[in-house]
């Protein structure tokens, strides 16, 4: 008897090597599949956007005299750029050449010369190191080398002075700083995520603010409280059904509700957060309410045993026992609220906001909406840019699925 | 918890109160509108911010219709004080307007956009007349005795026998885009005329057949992202695509232009009126935030400026097409007295 079912099982054997090896070569390819287009998209994304990381800028000798540092309010900075560039090329007399030659330095240089100098500056002739144009720097990273125009947007002459500078090693390339530093800005060179990076913060707060508390006070009722009749299976039905609902949908009604009822300013990230809210809501409330169900019944029973009120027993055990669970879902859920544009587009939130806004009320972007905006640009300076910002967007999102991971394994309970 | 629902009710009604205060009291200029006009305003925009001590004015980019739209809901610091738009505002629009309170309104001509069709540098360099460009797009065309059929042609070849013998496939933008409407209105509707069958016809049969593009494929609505179209065009060599002026402008390294009726898509060529695809670009002022908002007359002081929309304003740089110098003068002026726009 023991040796028929020894020899049925070894007959079977073969076959269920065979079913195992394939179950987990199907599931090698499919992991294969999933990180090689992941790989992919990174690539391309990495490949495309970290040229933006650099920016081009122009030696240029900006002389000051002792009546220029007494009265630093009258200098015309845009003309001392001008001057500077000139001296670089005197033997330039024509208007249209001048013209030609003065658009190699941003609009931006004469800024950043105004912030650099001060009545401490000493008189004299110094080195600016002025920020270029868009032009000048897509061809200072070679972007047009074997296309039909090498010159990219520049004429013959800007190329030819663009050529002479390089020859004298007055061109050089930094580290963008105002890519982390500014708001945006119609020149690519000038154009920042910091802007749009305050401005998700504050949605993103206020989000937290409001989705946690309330996300969690509702789980724990529906869970702990909540008798189970029509009503309450009602309400369930309703939270499931919100969390599939297409997010510019919650962008109608926030401006619906906030804007034109409340009177709540356009483009203000406080609107924004409470539109996200909506969102994020039943997520976190799903969530939450798979974390308490999952705390063990054994322990809510001993505390009740031991003479615990209801109140007591959620308090002292369900909550810290839940709470990694409910954290890691609200912080999924914000990570989803990070990466949206649709329900802010509805509220004024694609918007061209130069400033870095400084309250919730002030005009702002997001991150997601400034690369929309960007890729939609037909300047040719923000492709890179786009992706530039992009990458910024995911390194924001690996950090807090990362907080995610880290908050589950610190806080997690074994039984 | 009585304490935490204290302070959840002081907080939001905190929130609320200051909502309102901080809109009251909003200085700067609110705009909305056309993604075509969206990147010359944010130019106009940021150098005024630079120029000037006011701040630097907010612009969205909601299209023609929802800037309108939005722009036409009331008067006050709530709604916007200017709306873009790639196309003239309606009369129907006007109405809506005015049965808001909103009743005098400012327009200002910015310049041209040309509409272009483009490929890829690789592809066959097209002349295209507005007729053939009707047969390769339109929904139904003549038949050649006097009716209308669901359009047969499949190549381009088939259309004019010296085009390469390639699958018509166009990509273009989709109908809520002032671009497609500009194009309809152009091309579609202007090659009609010069088939009798259609000619024939009146009303809306007239309308629907002159209007209607094919949906069968060999038209692509490509989403509003006119750098998208370009990328695909780029993998793609049988492909056109229909974009403004200022894509093909930044794009001469991966696309080129389609000549229309013999006339290239070049910056001279619109500016004098030869390219026949252009169209008008405007914004709407609200007479009533004048003196308001602050900065809003000197906005309008820097755009109608000479060094802005003149021939050769920085705009130009940007892709515009800027008017003649006698049109200039009169939007100028005509802008610059805060006259109301009459339809």
């Amino acid at each position: 008897m023991s040796r028929d079912l020894k020899t049925l099982v070894s007959q079977g054997l073969k076959s269920r090597y065979r079913n195992e090896r394939i179950m987990r070569s199907l599931g090698v390819t499919a992991l294969l599949f999933a990180s090689g287009f992941l790989l992919l998209i990174l690539s391309i994304i990495f490949s495309q956007g970290y040229r933006a990381f650099t920016q081009t800028y122009i030696e240029i000798p900006i002389e000051l005299s002792t009546a220029d540092i007494e009265d630093i309010s009258s200098i015309n900075f845009q003309n001392k750029i001008r001057d500077g560039l000139r001296e670089l090329f005197p033997e330039l007399q024509a208007r249209a050449e001048l013209a030609d030659l003065f658009r190699l330095a941003s609009r931006g240089a004469s800024i950043d010369l105004e912030r650099d100098i001060s009545s401490e500056t000493p008189p004299g002739t110094i080195n600016f190191i002025a920020l270029a144009s868009s032009d000048v720097d897509m061809i200072n990273k070679g972007y047009f080398v074997d296309s039909e125009s090498p010159r990219g947007r520049l004429s013959e002459q800007q190329y030819e002075y663009f050529q002479s500078l390089t020859d004298r090693n007055l061109i050089s390339r930094q580290i963008n700083t105002n890519l982390f530093l500014k708001g945006d800005s119609s020149y690519p060179e000038m154009a920042g995520v910091m802007g749009a990076i305050m401005g998700s913060v504050f949605v993103l707060g206020i989000t937290l603010f409001l989705s946690f508390p309330i996300g969690a006070a509702t789980a724990i009722y529906l869970e702990e409280f909540a008798p189970k009749n029509r009503f309450t299976d009602f309400i369930e039905v309703n939270i499931n059904n919100l969390a599939a609902v297409p997010s510019v949908i919650f962008g109608l009604l926030g401006l619906a509700m906030f804007i034109n009822f409340f009177g709540f300013p356009r483009s203000a990230p406080i609107v924004g957060g409470f539109v996200l809210t909506l969102m994020t809501l039943p997520i976190v409330i799903i969530a939450s309410r798979a974390a308490i169900t999952s705390v063990p019944p054994s322990i809510k029973e001993a505390a009740l045993g031991l003479g615990a009120s209801k109140l007591k027993m959620v308090v002292d055990h369900v909550i810290p026992l839940a709470l990694p669970g409910m954290l890691t879902g609200t912080i999924i859920g914000m990570a989803r609220a990070l990466g949206e544009s649709a329900p802010l587009l509805m509220i004024g939130m694609v918007a061209f906001i130069t400033e870095i806004p400084q309250t919730i009320f002030s005009p702002s972007t997001t991150l997601p909406i400034q690369i929309f905006l960007w890729a939609d640009s037909p300047d040719r300076g923000f492709s890179e840019r786009t992706s530039a910002a992009i990458i910024i967007l995911l390194v924001f999102l690996i950090l807090m699925n990362l907080i995610a991971v880290i908050l589950r394994k610190k806080f997690e309970k074994k039984w | 918890m009585k304490l935490v629902n204290r302070a959840f009710v002081i907080i939001f009604s905190y929130l609320i109160i200051t909502g309102v205060n901080a809109q009251s009291s909003r200085d700067y200029i609110s705009i909305v509108g056309s993604s075509t006009v969206y990147p010359f305003s944010i130019v106009v925009a940021e150098n005024f911010g630079l120029a000037t001590g006011y701040r630097t004015p907010t612009i969205e980019s909601t299209g023609s219709g929802g800037g309108i739209r939005a722009f036409c809901q009331g008067i006050g610091l709530n709604f916007p004080d200017i709306t873009n738009s790639s196309r003239r505002i309606r009369q129907s629009e006007v109405d809506q307007c005015n049965s808001n309170g909103v009743s005098e309104i400012i327009e200002v001509k910015v310049g041209y956009d040309g509409i272009v069709l483009a490929n890829s540098l690789s592809g066959h360099n097209f002349n295209l007349t507005k007729e053939e460009i009707f047969l390769a797009l339109a929904k139904t065309v003549p038949d050649g005795n006097g009716g209308l059929i669901e359009n047969p042609y499949t190549f381009w070849s088939e259309i004019n026998s010296s085009f390469p013998n390639n699958r018509i496939e166009v990509l273009g933008p989709p109908p809520t885009s002032g671009t497609r409407d500009a194009f309809v209105e152009l091309v579609m509707d202007a090659a009609c005329s010069s088939f009798p069958e259609i000619e024939a016809l009146d009303g809306e049969a007239h309308q629907l057949a002159c209007q209607s593009m094919r949906e069968d494929g060999h038209f692509i609505e490509a989403g509003e992202n006119d750098n998208m179209i370009i990328q695909r065009l780029n993998v793609n060599s049988n492909a056109l695509g229909i974009f403004g002026y200022s894509f093909l402008d930044q794009n001469r390294d991966v696309v080129k232009g389609s000549r229309i009726d013999d006339v290239a898509p070049e910056f001279d060529f619109i500016v004098g009126g030869q390219y026949p695809i252009s169209r008008p670009l405007y914004f709407y002022v609200k007479s009533a935030h004048v003196g308001i908002v602050p900065g809003l007359e000197e906005f309008i002081f820097e755009y109608t400026d000479e060094n802005t929309i003149g021939e050769f304003g920085y705009l130009t740089d940007r892709g515009l097409i800027p008017m003649g110098y006698e049109e200039f003068e009169m939007i100028q002026s005509s802008a610059r007295q805060l006259s109301p726009l009459q339809l």
